[in-house]
């Protein structure tokens, strides 16, 4: 760890709390949200900050989540800092704005406490909301943390909001076990937050006239947004949305950095964060929460000489495909965990991704799939052990059963 | 904030700025279009438009050409209050901080039929509960015309559309008309109102007050559809004027749930007389054709009774409230 050079305060919050402290250090102007269990802390949380007076921000508690979405990117687009908080079926009720947001490159950032989707219903965390909107041209980050969340959500609005990148970015918290859980957690002063993540900077576009102008709704400069285009350009557009998600690989990256030499913490290269990997034999690929239990978890293996290692993934979108090549490429074996299913395809959409990102590879790991932890379904040690425990197996045989695998699943 | 001094001339209103162009795509007689135009001539000063996705979303911002002379921003077809939400309280938040050179920018969303009675009607009745400022125009062709004459929620009864043909079992669309402005007259705001475009200087004024009201502000826009209604192009502004005339649209405007007869139906309650049949507005339009088929008189008689006893009802409504 750097050392940090601004003063922090240790403070005893959960998940959500820290998002909403978050959001409210990053001084935003607009929230607009509808509570869902496990997101509803966050906004009951900003929902009192703006009882007591304590933010300029307007708060909006909208009629639902798709007017939430909605009023957060229309509040985007008129040159305010817009925040939205949601869940599992919250999330999917956004669906169709989430890819107005993004073509529209409204930097809207978006806390997800990550929950399951109906039927049945379910209140517990898994990542079936957010990996159903992994191709709506958000970015995403997933935390392992509370302290975790804090940091990101402040990060978030610098990765959304350069003008190089300008997306919208969701930020995935597991819910209950970060949303709900209270953790100790380093916070920043007011100050240093808001000089951190400074004055919204406005992309410039050109006119017809010529004129450089900011990209914003404005009496001023007239611009229409959101117009009917044909197949004569909308390709282009969606080209171009695809170059700032390759722009965003650099800025996540570097804020990382700028965020680590402030207050000492990082999170591996903002992109992938590793434990235990550089002379790993076996590697679990997991995301979320469940790291902190496969650090316990690799302690005990490494303590029993297995040299098992974890890469988690902090950076679904954009997928950092170099990254993962480079860290994976000298293991054994690799277990790819997933919270979520791909119904009819052929393993979690974790597996899907990293599989083929190491397809390239000369020398590749043999890679099996884990489905886990569904609906809230719990991940001790003892039940992510046999997961090590195959992957021992599989380099001693280069046999697999079953390349897509069920854990924790009754019989 | 400060009005400027306005006068509704025919003189006045064409030495006013045009802010929706022309060269939109619209078809030649839309009702919607010329409601368009003339709405933006009642504008108090900055004003930021939001539509629903529509007509008249689809025909004036075809990329990479516009017909909007100011900011305008359309997102979806359901969410349109939504995005007037958004925008009014960013402009509220910028404001404060002083980042806004505006005193004040004026809201407008405009949606048809479908993105008021139906689709965008949760969106409409949240941002209306939220007290947004904002004023939202509805224009009413009665119909998804923009996807090729579907019925909607303020299709009337007995009009043919592709999903109510007249067949040989059901003589086109079956239900009511949803009473939309007594819904949102429910919701107990201060500016309420109907208008229709061959009234041209009673519709201006009623934008021109619905902007004025600090807070949401609703303005039903009857606004007949050629294509859709299959009437001829050049009778636009006849069928506008017959539907006032036959109290099929009553023109009027309720401040602080305060109902008034504007002028052109006003009449129709002084002189009772002068009051056409509704055969009158329905003749000659092709969505109404087979109504006037021997076994269908019932519908016909029934169009009467009902456009009768609403008429009634908003009588006693003007009386009592």
């Amino acid at each position: 760890m750097a050392q940090e050079k601004v003063k922090q305060e240790t403070l005893a919050l959960n998940g959500d709390e820290a998002v909403a402290l978050a959001a409210k250090q990053s001084d935003v102007d607009v929230v607009a949200a509808y509570p869902i269990t496990p997101q509803t802390i966050i906004v009951e949380k900003f929902s009192e900050y703006v009882a007591n007076g304590e933010v300029k921000t307007e708060f909006v508690c909208t009629e639902s989540e798709h007017s939430a979405i909605t009023a957060s990117l229309a509040a985007s687009v008129t040159g305010a800092r817009a925040f939205t908080a949601s869940a599992s079926a919250g999330l999917a009720l956004m669906h169709e704005i989430l890819f107005v947001t993004s073509g529209s490159r409204a930097p809207v950032v978006m806390a997800v406490a990550n929950r399951a989707l109906s039927s049945p219903i379910n209140i517990h965390g898994d990542h079936s909301d957010s990996m159903a909107e992994r191709d709506s041209g958000w970015l995403h980050i997933y935390v392992e943390n509370a302290q975790e969340v804090y940091d990101s959500i402040i990060q978030a609005f610098r990765i959304a909001e350069d003008p190089e990148v300008s997306l919208p970015i969701m930020v995935g918290l597991d819910g209950f076990t970060i949303s709900h859980t209270l953790e100790n957690v380093k916070v920043l002063s007011d100050e240093t937050v808001k000089q951190f993540v400074g004055e919204r900077i406005l992309p410039r576009v050109i006119t017809h006239e010529g004129k450089t102008v900011p990209f914003k709704l404005d009496p001023d400069n007239p611009m229409t947004m959101g117009p009917n285009v044909s197949p004569a350009f909308y390709f282009e557009f969606k080209r171009q949305q695809e170059e700032a998600m390759k722009k965003a690989i650099n800025q996540i990256q570097k804020i990382n950095i700028e965020y680590a030499a402030l207050t000492g913490r990082s999170y591996g290269d903002g992109l992938i964060d590793t434990y235990q990997l550089t002379d790993a034999e076996i590697a679990v690929v997991v995301v979320g929460s469940t790291t902190g239990t496969l650090k316990v978890l690799v302690d005990e293996l490494r303590n029993e000489g297995i040299k098992a290692g974890i890469l988690r993934i902090r950076t679904f979108r954009p997928f950092p495909v170099e990254q993962l090549q480079n860290a994976l490429k000298h293991l054994k074996a690799i277990a790819i965990m997933d919270k979520s299913m791909s119904f009819g395809g052929f393993g979690g959409p974790i597996f899907t991704e990293v599989r083929n990102a190491l397809f390239d590879l000369k020398q590749r790991p043999i890679i099996i799939n884990y489905i886990f932890g569904l609906g809230g379904r719990d991940s001790n040690p003892i039940g992510l052990r046999k997961v090590f425990e195959d992957l021992q197996q599989v380099t001693k045989t280069g046999q697999i059963d079953d390349t897509v695998q069920y854990l924790g699943l009754k019989a | 904030m400060a009005t400027q001094e306005w006068k509704f001339t025919a003189k006045d209103i064409a030495l006013k700025p045009e802010l929706f162009f022309s060269g939109h795509r619209a078809c030649a007689g839309c009702g919607p279009a010329t409601v368009l135009r003339l709405v933006m001539k009642a504008l108090r000063g900055p004003t930021i438009v939001t539509q629903a996705t529509g007509c008249m979303e689809i025909v004036g911002s075809i990329y990479p050409y516009t017909s909007w002379g100011l900011p305008w921003l359309h997102t979806a077809f359901e969410n349109v209050a939504a995005n007037a939400s958004g925008i009014e309280v960013a402009l509220k938040a910028l404001s404060k901080k002083g980042k806004i050179k505006q005193e004040h920018i004026d809201v407008i969303a405009i949606a048809g039929d479908g993105g008021t009675y139906d689709i965008g009607f949760q969106a409409l009745s949240g941002a209306i509960e939220r007290g947004h400022d904002f004023l939202f125009i509805l224009y009413d062709n009665e119909g998804y015309m923009n996807t090729g004459i579907q019925r909607s929620g303020g299709t009337p009864t007995g009009a043919s559309t592709t999903t109510t043909p007249a067949g040989k079992a059901i003589p086109g669309k079956l239900e009511k008309k949803k009473p939309i402005t007594e819904i949102i007259l429910a919701h107990e705001i201060e500016y309420v109102a109907t208008a229709t475009p061959y009234y041209w200087k009673d519709m201006i004024s009623k934008v021109r007050r619905g902007l004025e009201v600090e807070g949401p502000a609703f303005l039903h826009v009857f606004a007949p559809c050629p294509r859709g209604w299959r009437t001829e192009p050049a009778k636009t502004m006849a069928y506008s004027k017959l539907s006032v005339e036959t109290c099929i649209f009553p023109i009027w405007e309720a401040v602080n749930g305060k109902r008034v007869l504007s002028t052109p139906s006003k009449m129709y309650s002084l002189a009772p007389q002068k009051k056409r049949p509704v055969i009158d507005y329905l003749e000659g339009q092709g969505r109404f054709r087979h109504l006037f088929k021997i076994e269908n008189k019932p519908v016909l008689d029934q169009i009467q009774q009902a456009t009768d006893e609403r008429w009634q009802k908003l009588l006693k409504q003007c009386e009592t409230t």
